[in-house]
């Protein structure tokens, strides 16, 4: 075969970060040009292989948070630094770069959303992603399982970052409750003048979005981000699909006034 | 293009002589192997001499496993090493199929050919080795809706083949193959096509579709009568949905295989994702999917309808759920009516 888009590429592990006890951030050295959102299939020989969203990238590095759930991800758990990870891609359509270039930029995460939009964070820090205002939601279960809580500082530098889990606890002064209530809480100058991204597990980005419509904010400037399983990620396993629409194609992040008419 | 006939025992020697040149697969019969005591399966197989091609049946299988087969290899592990699997059967195959399994590979062309802009080189490399010999229907069997899906007609054969009785006429349309029917004597063949089924269904025609018909009672039915066990997935030609599994070898961790596998969506598990979320847990939405992909949004997405009326979905549902029917109620619950 000339070609064989099946056939992943090995990507050497050069640092492995705990974020929970039993989430983590591989770091893999590799030179590909990506989007803030697409994905790699990634795999373990003999194991299987799953998409994983990018949670950060550089010239030549890539990393990956994973939460340890699965065959494959609590294999990924076992391996160190300087082992292969394979991985293919990356695919599907990422966030609007353009679009959120220059604007107002509020982020709603849940849980493990965060991965997929840390990069959006990271390139307004570093100003590969200009925005003139970043404003961050991100919520969680317990103080246990924040996700980046070392980098929440760097991010303050930048803009105004909410973090909130679920209900109070022992040990926390910070936020609490779902983000739907702080989304409730937000005010916003000119509703039509944000870029609203929601991204989380599906029951959260439901009511999530719902109450960013209720500030006002029009469906074409809501964006989501879509999991689901994959076996391919080139529009033939059938697995994502939904309508018309192939998450690994023409997701996985979507403008809500599309992703609204997608029904399971 | 040419025309020929043949008497049976001229075409048994044709079929020989064709039989040395290139792999033969068509339907054939496994007696005593069908789903119910004492009943026959009829099934795609490799065929070796003429009287093994099954004429009076519908196969309860597609042709589809001969470039998507139930269960690949597509790598090879040695450590950390990937190796390509190899085709096993380089030849050249001449499968005997009929209409609407012609128009049926036209669905699996848009996925693994087209959709996404990427070409899946596993099924490629075995479709560019593929050659239709259409069988003409005379009549169509139980359960075909073909000219209700317009896939009654195909025009892409290499050659056309009418059985009759004691003869077989020929068409010959591929160049490559006048040799082997030129000791036919002259005829004036054109194939004809079935040009009504006994089953109608009335295909919905709407661009966006309505977000009731998602929510429509007329899914709940399937709620409790389908039991999610895949048939009507594994025995349609157009259904190309497949699931990724490694295995390793017991007897050596470090060496194993990549394999795709044919999945369905009317299966459990086809929609879980580690960590415990999944969607269309209820066998009616899984209904749902399947019908609207066949009859609606695959049409959104290239054109024309997936489904080709084969009704072999009907066939082999062991609880009698019928596809055609259920295009119906979905046309009848867009008009508004009664779709119980």
């Amino acid at each position: 075969m000339k070609e064989n888009p099946y056939r992943p590429f090995p990507a050497k592990i050069t640092g492995i970060k705990a974020e929970t006890d039993c989430e983590f951030t591989l770091t893999v050295a590799a030179s590909v040009a990506m989007t803030p959102g697409q994905f790699f299939q990634v795999s373990l020989p003999k194991i299987g292989e799953a998409p994983i969203s990018i949670s950060g990238f550089g010239p030549d590095w890539i990393q990956f948070t994973v939460r340890a759930v699965g065959r494959l991800t609590n294999a990924l758990q076992e391996l160190r630094t300087g082992e292969n990870l394979f991985i293919r891609g990356p695919y599907g359509t990422g966030f609007p770069l353009d679009t959120f270039r220059g604007s107002n930029l509020a982020i709603v995460a849940g849980g493990s959303g965060t991965a997929p939009v840390r990069p959006l964070i990271r390139g307004a820090l570093d100003g590969s992603l200009p925005v003139r205002s970043l404003r961050v939601i991100a919520g969680f279960k317990s103080k246990e399982s924040l996700l980046f809580a070392n980098e929440f500082d760097e991010w303050r530098t930048k803009g105004e970052v909410l973090v909130t889990i679920d209900k109070p606890q022992e040990g926390w002064d910070g936020p609490t409750g779902l983000v739907t209530e702080h989304i409730r809480a937000m005010k916003l100058d000119d509703p039509a003048d944000v870029q609203f991204v929601v991204v989380g597990p599906p029951v959260m980005m439901k009511f999530a979005v719902a109450e960013v419509l209720l500030l006002g904010v029009p469906e074409d400037n809501i964006w989501v981000s879509f999991e689901r399983l994959m076996s391919c990620g080139l529009g033939k396993c059938g697995h994502c699909k939904i309508d018309s629409a192939y998450i690994c194609l023409d997701g996985p992040v979507f403008r809500f006034s599309r992703a609204a008419g997608l029904i399971d | 293009m040419s025309s020929f006939s043949f008497s049976l025992e001229e075409f048994s020697r044709v079929f020989d002589a064709l039989g040395e040149l290139y792999a033969l697969s068509g339907p054939k019969r496994f007696p005593g192997k069908g789903r119910f005591s004492g009943t026959d399966l009829v099934k795609y197989a490799p065929l070796v001499s003429f009287d093994e091609l099954e004429l009076d049946e519908k196969s309860s299988m597609s042709p589809k496993s001969l470039v998507f087969p139930p269960d690949e290899t597509t790598f090879y592990f040695n450590g950390d090493e990937f190796t390509e699997a190899p085709l096993e059967d380089e030849r050249e195959t001449v499968v005997f199929l009929r209409p609407c399994d012609i128009n049926g590979f036209r669905r699996l062309d848009a996925i693994f050919l087209e959709n996404g802009g990427t070409k899946d080189p596993y099924y490629l490399r075995r479709r560019e080795k593929l050659h239709f010999f259409m069988i003409e229907c005379a009549t169509s069997f139980e359960n075909c809706f073909c000219v209700s899906m317009g896939s009654n007609v195909a025009g892409e054969y290499a050659v056309a083949l009418r059985f009759g009785q004691d003869s077989v006429l020929v068409q010959v349309k591929d160049e490559r193959f006048a040799g082997l029917f030129a000791s036919g004597a002259p005829s004036e063949f054109t194939p004809e096509f079935v040009r009504e089924n006994a089953r109608t269904v009335e295909v919905p025609d709407v661009d966006e579709m309505p977000p009731e018909l998602f929510l429509h009672p007329l899914w709940d039915e399937y709620d409790a009568r389908c039991i999610a066990c895949g048939r009507c997935n594994t025995s349609c030609v157009t259904c190309t949905c497949f699931s990724t599994r490694d295995i390793f070898y017991a007897d050596s961790r470090r060496s194993g295989e990549r394999r795709r596998v044919w999945d369905g969506c009317h299966l459990d598990g086809f929609t879980d994702m580690a960590g415990g979320h999944s969607f269309r847990k209820k066998k009616g939405e899984r209904m749902r999917f399947k019908t609207f992909h066949k009859i609606y949004d695959f049409k959104k997405r290239f054109g024309y309808n997936m489904c080709v009326g084969c009704g072999r979905c009907d066939d082999v549902c062991p609880e009698y759920i019928s596809f055609a029917e259920c295009i119906n109620k979905v046309a009848a619950a867009l008009k508004g009516g009664d779709a119980k």
